[in-house]
């Protein structure tokens, strides 16, 4: 294995990765949590966290079948919100395109949006083997995957004990906005986001809850637009 | 509060878990130095900052907790996390700043 013969690219993964930790524990316990309340039990909150591990989506499916969108809508949302993984296997196709089946299929499992940003930075930055380009990028999933596991865990195990005054059921916008509030730097991004919010409000009536898959189109070619439109004046 | 039957939702979570999967693995599964198109790598780029937005404005402007009536509590907590967020650049200080704002208006306005 390529972590066995680059452990100090191994290791500096795991040292890179080790912050995350501050964003995975809250998150996973959160989702943890409000996953028991919306009435999953331990094993499906479990298997939610293993087989999908990318919260955004989890929320965003959880949410919606609580309010009893149809299965399709749920499932679709869940994929939109994920579409943006693509983006990441197509960046990090040059850098580990090379390895050997069986560890792009665990590479791509892991690939959660801190794994991605912190590896992909390493990559462009650095002169690395594609042996030590794995052991760097597994290093980082270290610290931030297990961890993902462990406290969804614990929040699925003490999320039934939470009285209602602590309003948990705000916490998940809350952590939606602090997510997306840093990326919202310069005009595409500012207009991707103001389309969005505006026609989800707009479009809330519109049946099988697709208001959010419309809002999230229309909000992407906002962006798209805006850029172009600054573009041609530069 | 989700009623399916316990097959029904290891259904969806199956489906969420193996298009999730394949997501990730389209181009790396690939691996033939293939890249997606131009256009659509540039509408990628704009899924988190659309998507996650569309999601929460709902939750905010009629929140499930109060019948769906806007609330001043939980407006005042989502504008602090937007605030705190995009001054930041730290999600943690977001989160945090957020609940501390819903809790306190909570407080003085009950």
């Amino acid at each position: 294995m390529s972590i066995r013969r680059h452990p100090e690219e191994y290791w500096r993964g795991v040292r890179d990765g080790a912050p995350f930790v501050l964003v995975v524990c809250p998150f996973a316990l959160l989702f943890g949590v409000v996953a028991t309340e919306s009435g999953l039990d331990l094993t499906q909150t479990m298997g939610m966290s293993v087989l999908v591990i990318a919260g955004a989506a989890q929320f965003a499916t959880l949410q919606l079948l609580a309010e009893q969108a149809p299965l399709v809508v749920a499932v679709l949302t869940g994929l939109a919100v994920n579409l943006r993984m693509a983006m990441y296997s197509a960046s990090l196709t040059p850098h580990l395109g090379a390895a050997p089946l069986g560890a792009r299929a665990l590479a791509a499992y892991f690939m959660v949006d801190q794994v991605y940003a912190m590896s992909i930075q390493r990559f462009v930055t650095a002169e690395l083997t594609l042996g030590e380009k794995l052991a760097y990028y597994f290093g980082v999933v270290t610290p931030v995957c297990p961890l993902w596991y462990l406290c969804s865990w614990v929040g699925a195990v003490v999320g039934g004990r939470i009285p209602p005054e602590f309003a948990l059921d705000f916490a998940v916008p809350i952590t939606f906005i602090a997510m997306v509030a840093p990326m919202l730097r310069g005009i595409p991004n500012l207009a991707a986001a103001v389309v969005a919010v505006g026609v989800a409000l707009v479009a809330r009536s519109l049946p099988y809850n697709l208001g959010l898959l419309v809002a999230g189109g229309a909000g992407m070619c906002a962006g798209v637009l805006a850029e172009r439109l600054r573009g041609e004046d530069a | 509060m989700i009623t399916l039957s316990d097959g029904v939702l290891w259904l969806v979570i199956l489906a969420l878990g193996l298009g999730t999967f394949l997501i990730r693995f389209s181009f790396l599964g690939l691996a033939g130095g293939r890249s997606l198109p131009p256009w659509l790598l540039r509408l990628l780029r704009y899924v988190p900052v659309s998507i996650l937005p569309a999601l929460v404005a709902p939750m905010v402007a009629w929140p499930q907790a109060t019948g769906g009536e806007p609330e001043p509590a939980r407006l005042s907590a989502a504008c602090a996390a937007l605030l705190i967020g995009a001054l930041t650049r730290h999600v943690l200080s977001a989160v945090i700043g957020g609940l501390v704002v819903l809790y306190v208006v909570l407080a003085l306005t009950r």
